[in-house]
């Protein structure tokens, strides 16, 4: 399972449904080991759907292959997936009033790692963590995303990320609606995991959180499908050039409105 | 009127010719069901009562039966009711005990096997608890004593301090206020007695434990707490019952009177097995600057229909109702709260959680009224309900008759159902479905577990998990 060749994360042939509409159309994707790609493109392209898809949101219909680490997972439940080592940073993280954001990350972080984790020591991590995203202590006593600012949402989903230590982890859009500080908190955070080893997927729409964490490779989404990979550099060449080079029905006028997810 | 009550008071003089016994330790021993003006002497024979309380049951038991069930509500559940099924009194052991030890066994199997921990078997050492109709455990503690706080049983209550039970004993609510406060006052047992003196604090909430325990008997405590001026106390009572096979009925009343300046906070954890009929007349008097608070939890039972009321009498007075009601499957919560503003610059709070699951039903039925001259009260009504699984059912019956302009009135309610988008971010974490269930449901009432000694919040926890995974009932 361990084998250095296989990749940390891939998928084969993955269609995704919203009801009769096609929104992914066919999607391979591996990324080896130690590595950390970018899914960029348009508003409504169909990458937000594909991140969520693959973790099993349940209003999608999925077809396709999902391996971890070599294993298929594609079957599994969105539980079973997480405690297998599969992370979803939300773009649109739910709120849960009555839960405080320190109960659901030990409830969380002990069924990620299949044990109780003990209070202090589950106190201690969080702590040290928090720090580092520059959270103040009181945020541990608050409600799950319970009147947070998009900037708290996202860096809790990044919390999260820091505290269960996935394998592999889909970041969708955890740039957007971020001030400059923010987003290199942010960044810091994603780069800290990186280096712990968690193979990622960035899924954004602009090149600016590519300031701050390098990826390997950068793919162009485009309606549903990968239409080019490349070095870091392809990103900003889009950030100069925007996609519409790249997409062979952009007559059609771009895909905005169709809903991220 | 009258010449019903002579006829009524020869009842009891016959009896032993026509039925063949004298003695009503024997009459209760044979168990008979039903309910007549046979069982109510007996009843008060056997406590060998005043007569002002005999006569009252008796008349209770006229209006019992001259009146008609009521139209509202659940109407269907309420007419599958047998009285003539129902045991009125039921006798577990034979007198008061003073200590846990000298409990007998098969009570304390009952304790053991509800799985009261032992911290909370200390608070019992200051508690009484109902085992079936007969208080049969009850010790003040030294410290009540001391200060001239009086927390008995209702029975003792009325042979210990007649004179203030005569006074209070049906003023809040009399017998003729609804049909089932009828039946009660005149089959009444058991339930708590309590005063606390004028500028008085009790330190530690008083607590009762209340068990029905055998099949097909009725269970009808009767509470009276007087705060007297300027004074505080915290009662708790909470219920746990085993599951039966056959319907039960479990029917209270509960009077609070807080004087000029006493608070009474009135916190109730009750979780009855999905047969009981829990119908419940809870109502409080607040004079000037006093405050009542009602926290109740509602969770099991078929049917049950419970309003605490606050009736804001002085000015400045406040009331409050925070509950939450849990509906399972095949149950109905019909629960909700009455406000009645009388005096200028009273205000009242109601805020109401409910939880239907699966084919049950909750339902919050409320009336604030505030009367003309009541001028300057605040009002604050809000419902939150949370709906789980696809036949779960809520509504929502709010009354407001507001005869004064001067008021402030606010109204809120809440549907939500557990909802697809809060579930798969929470498994996203690792959460099992049943996990991620139970910690949107327990998040949902945290504000009324917040409310909570921290002992019965660990327990409300538990009730709700047991719910949740289906488990009782």
């Amino acid at each position: 399972m361990s084998d250095p060749s296989t990749p940390i994360f891939s998928c084969a042939d993955v269609h995704v449904f919203i009801g009769e509409k096609e929104v992914v159309k066919g999607v391979d994707l591996n990324v080896p080991r130690g590595e950390l790609h970018a899914i960029m493109g348009p508003n409504g392209s169909g990458k937000s759907t594909l991140a969520n898809a693959v973790m099993g949101h349940p209003a999608y219909a999925f077809s396709g292959k999902v391996f971890l680490d070599g294993e298929e997972i594609s079957g599994l439940a969105p539980d079973e997936k997480a405690r297998k080592g599969l992370f979803l940073a939300f773009q649109y993280p739910v709120a849960v009033p009555g839960v405080t954001v320190a109960s659901f990350l030990r409830a969380a972080v002990s069924a990620r790692r299949n044990a109780d984790v003990p209070v202090r020591e589950f106190r201690k991590e969080l702590m040290a963590r928090m720090e580092e995203l520059e959270m103040d202590t009181s945020f541990a006593g608050r409600y799950l995303n319970d009147g947070f600012s998009g900037g708290e949402k996202k860096r809790l989903e990044v919390l999260q990320l820091r505290m269960l230590r996935p394998r592999f982890a889909l970041l969708d859009e955890t740039d957007s609606g971020l001030d400059i500080d923010a987003l290199r908190i942010v960044a810091a955070g994603i780069n800290a995991a990186a280096a712990d080893g968690t193979g990622m997927l960035l899924v954004t729409h602009y090149q600016r959180l590519l300031n701050y964490v390098k990826p390997d490779v950068v793919h162009v989404f485009m309606d549903g499908r990968i239409v080019r990979s490349g070095g870091p550099e392809l990103a900003l060449e889009l950030e100069e050039r925007g996609y519409d080079w790249l997409d062979p029905a952009a007559r059609a006028g771009n895909g905005r409105g169709e809903g991220g997810r | 009127m009258s010449t019903e009550s002579e006829t009524r008071l020869d009842i009891g003089t016959d009896y032993a010719s026509k039925y063949g016994f004298h003695d009503p330790e024997e009459y209760f021993a044979r168990a008979p069901k039903g309910l007549s003006h046979e069982v109510v002497e007996m009843i008060s024979l056997l406590k060998k009562e005043p007569e002002w309380m005999r006569e009252l049951r008796h008349r209770s038991l006229d209006i019992f039966l001259a009146k008609p069930m009521p139209s509202w509500g659940d109407t269907e559940l309420l007419s599958q009711i047998d009285f003539d099924e129902i045991t009125y009194y039921v006798r577990a052991t034979e007198k008061q005990e003073k200590s846990w030890d000298d409990l007998p066994e098969g009570v304390k199997r009952t304790f053991d096997r509800l799985g009261i921990p032992e911290a909370e078997r200390k608070f019992l050492a200051g508690v009484s608890a109902q085992y079936e109709s007969e208080v049969v455990y009850h010790s003040v503690k030294e410290e009540l004593t001391k200060q001239g706080v009086i927390f008995l049983d209702m029975d003792s209550g009325l042979r210990e301090h007649e004179e203030i039970v005569k006074k209070f004993f049906g003023t809040v609510i009399p017998p003729a206020d609804n049909k089932f406060a009828a039946l009660n006052s005149a089959v009444w047992s058991g339930g708590s007695f309590i005063y606390v003196p004028p500028h008085t604090e009790v330190a530690i909430p008083l607590q009762a434990y209340f068990r029905i325990n055998a099949e097909r008997m009725g269970q009808f405590e009767r509470t009276l707490i007087i705060a007297d001026e300027g004074s505080k106390v915290h009662y708790i009572e909470g219920c746990t019952a085993p599951v039966y096979s056959t319907n039960s009925l479990h029917s209270a009343v509960v009077e609070l009177i807080a004087r000029k300046g006493a608070t009474i906070r009135y916190t109730t954890i009750q979780n009855w097995s999905n047969n009981i009929y829990n119908l419940v007349t809870k109502r409080a008097v607040a004079y000037e600057d006093a405050r009542v608070e009602w926290v109740d939890g509602n969770i099991g039972s078929k049917l049950t229909m419970k309003y605490p009321a606050v009736i804001l009498r002085g000015e400045r007075a406040h009331g409050e109702v925070l509950s939450i009601a849990f509906a399972g499957p095949g149950q109905h919560q019909d629960a909700g709260a009455k406000m009645t503003h009388l005096a200028p610059n009273t205000t009242s709070q109601i805020t109401s959680k409910s939880i239907s699951k699966d084919g049950g039903r909750a339902s919050y039925r409320g009336l604030v009224k505030i009367r003309k001259g009541a001028t300057g009260c605040k009002t604050s009504v809000q419902c939150d309900a949370l709906l789980i699984g696809a036949q779960a059912r809520t509504d929502t019956y709010p009354t407001m008759e507001i005869d004064e302009d001067d008021v402030r009135v606010e109204h809120e309610a809440r549907v939500s159902k557990l909802g697809d988008e809060q579930l798969f971010y929470l498994r996203s974490r690792g959460l099992s479905d049943a996990q991620a269930r139970l910690m949107i449901v327990n998040g949902f009432i945290e504000p009324f577990v917040r409310e909570l000694p921290m002992e019965y919040a660990v327990e409300l926890n538990r009730l709700i998990e047991l719910e949740m995974e289906g488990s009782v009932g």
